[in-house]
């Protein structure tokens, strides 16, 4: 009788306690299920409809669907994987000294350099990209003067080339590498060099031994955050690129919102965010890091 | 190139008599110097942008810099669809902002102050919209209300931007909250405050901060959303998808002129903040000290 009513107490003391976190949860984990998970299925299912804008689709189960779209879109599938590698490598070296620098000598200038970091961001993403299209311009005011002097061959062109589209990408998404890479230096504990130091290491080593294994989270952070945005990206592709740069955003944007083929849409879709989440998960597995939550 | 002995001999290296001596930080002028470049190439945009706002074109194209005027500041009015654009964008960020500030400070309280039972899957749910390419959530989302056969317009832009914003807001709030003491509110309790007295008094004015950025955030992040709100629009025009149709050909001075004006009221805000937040501290450590 008395380990019932000894049971009894604390059960419903923890009900208690357990009743208020998914009374806070239910209003937003609603909104993201009907307006996330949801549209995942519904989209599953537009991938396996047949039919036309004009007469309807209906759900045939059609698997073939995604062999044909791999088959039909295969080089931008790979160009788009190709562009974000390249943007992630690029941002790694470019940024890595960048944070080491702000990070270990920033000194007083640290929040004044961190706030020309994230300056871009006051710019609207489309305004930044257009812009570069400005600066590059085959005619603008860089090439133009450059080409009047004979310097530059007249055919001489940056725009439409992926150099243009890989520079777009690295300049909107500069921020997203640098400031994990910043945070992870930062927090990183100094005495830990001077104990290199006193153990008779040299720089290179300290840096090799402490800093840089140190910071792999920043740089795991980084690379995902960078990633995953690059590669599904098609507004870089679209004002800074050409007809030889087409990235697997711009077919999903086209087939949905001028072809309206929705079945294959959607079947894009779905092999990019399955591709993406293999390459994270592989990735994870290789740096070893189980920071993914935060 | 020193010689480093093997750090097997824990007490003494051959030949040391003394500790080893700190070598001094290396001032070199490279690192400096490329952070600044890094900086210029960072600010270069923003300063064509300013500076072709101000500039008279003569032909189509706003190629080359003719002469100073203030022209396009004066007849930004004329544009109505313009208007049109940035009141919709106002009105979509600050419903977006209030709903999804509310409900992800809740998920964020419920993640940092208890433990329970799906906590792990909580956190990881709440982070799969981050790791969703944004075209892929926007293309899933016009797949829903295509199945439901509902009409895009400014409602389904609403409900997309609330939809994206939840996840940064409950990230934002829980990086603010962590280390944040149950044991408070537990003790205004004790002393007899209703839980709503102890969340107004307590809670609140502890996780405010964490909250005012988390919504400024998602201010700016529905103000700017292209990708999302391109396939959910419908007909109706945000302040990015007017951007992005008047630039076709060439960038009108009207795009440099409004992200100027953006801009500015921007920084002007963030450094307001940054001034304000000092000067309080200031005054609470004078408090103390009187």
């Amino acid at each position: 009788m008395t380990t019932t009513v000894e049971t009894a107490a604390p059960r419903s003391a923890r009900w208690r306690r357990a009743g208020p976190p998914y009374s806070l949860l239910l209003p937003g984990g609603l909104w993201l299920l009907v307006f996330f998970v949801v549209p995942m299925v519904s989209m599953l299912s537009v991938s396996l409809q047949e039919g036309s804008l004009e007469q309807g689709y209906e759900l045939t189960w059609r698997f073939q669907t995604y062999l044909d779209v791999l088959g039909k879109f295969d080089r931008q599938f790979i160009r788009s994987i190709f562009y974000g590698l390249m943007v992630t490598g690029a941002l790694l070296l470019i940024c890595y000294p960048l944070a080491y620098t702000i990070a270990f000598r920033g000194g007083r200038w640290k929040n004044a350099l961190l706030f020309l970091l994230i300056m871009p961001f006051f710019v609207s993403f489309i305004i930044r990209t257009l812009e570069w299209k400005f600066i590059l311009a085959d005619d603008g005011f860089i090439f133009g003067p450059l080409k009047n002097l004979g310097w530059l061959g007249q055919d001489f062109r940056v725009l439409a080339t992926p150099f243009a589209v890989i520079g777009g990408l690295v300049y909107n998404f500069l921020p997203f590498m640098a400031l994990p890479l910043y945070v992870a230096l930062e927090r990183m504990d100094r005495s830990l060099l001077d104990a290199a130091g006193d153990l008779y290491s040299s720089r290179t080593s300290a840096f090799l031994r402490v800093t840089l294994p140190l910071s792999l989270p920043g740089v795991f952070a980084g690379s995902l955050l960078t990633f995953i945005p690059a590669v599904g990206d098609f507004i870089n592709a679209e004002v800074l690129g050409g007809i030889n740069t087409t990235m697997i955003g711009n077919v999903i944007q086209n087939e949905f919102l001028v072809n309206n083929d929705y079945p294959e849409a959607a079947a894009i879709s779905f092999l990019l965010l399955a591709g993406i989440l293999i390459g994270v998960a592989v990735y994870a597995k290789l740096l070893g890091t189980e920071e993914l939550t935060g | 190139m020193s010689v480093r002995p093997p750090l097997r001999d824990v007490v003494a290296p051959p030949g040391a008599t003394e500790t080893p001596v700190r070598r001094p930080e290396r001032r070199g002028w490279i690192l400096p110097a490329y952070t600044g470049l890094v900086i210029v190439y960072l600010v270069l945009p923003i300063l064509v942008m300013i500076v072709f706002g101000f500039n008279d074109i003569t032909g189509r194209f706003n190629f080359t810099w003719q002469v100073f005027t203030l022209e396009h500041y004066r007849t930004l009015g004329d544009f109505p669809d313009l208007i049109e654009a940035i009141k919709n964008s106002l009105l979509i960020a600050a419903g977006a902002t209030i709903v999804s500030t509310v409900l992800g400070t809740m998920m964020a309280l419920a993640l940092t102050r208890y433990r329970f039972r799906g906590r792990a899957g909580a956190n990881l749910f709440i982070f799969l919209p981050l790791g969703t390419p944004e075209v892929v959530l926007g293309a899933s989302l016009l797949s829903l209300f295509i199945t439901l056969g509902m009409d895009r317009g400014l409602l389904t832009i609403l409900i997309a931007h609330i939809m994206f914003n939840i996840s940064f807001v409950v990230v934002t709030v829980k990086a603010r909250t962590q280390g944040f003491n149950r044991e408070w509110e537990e003790a205004a309790k004790d002393l007899g405050a209703s839980p709503w007295t102890a969340f107004r008094t307590v809670t609140l004015p502890l996780i405010f901060p964490g909250v005012l950025a988390a919504a400024v955030l998602a201010f700016a992040l529905s103000v700017d959303d292209f990708v999302i709100t391109l396939f959910n629009a419908g007909g109706e025009l945000t302040f990015p998808l007017w951007v992005y149709g008047a630039s076709r050909f060439g960038v009108p001075p009207q795009v440099n002129v409004m992200g100027t004006l953006i801009f500015v009221i921007g920084v002007a805000l963030a450094l307001g903040s940054v001034w304000l937040q000092r000067r309080r501290g200031e005054e609470i450590v004078a408090g103390y000290l009187r």
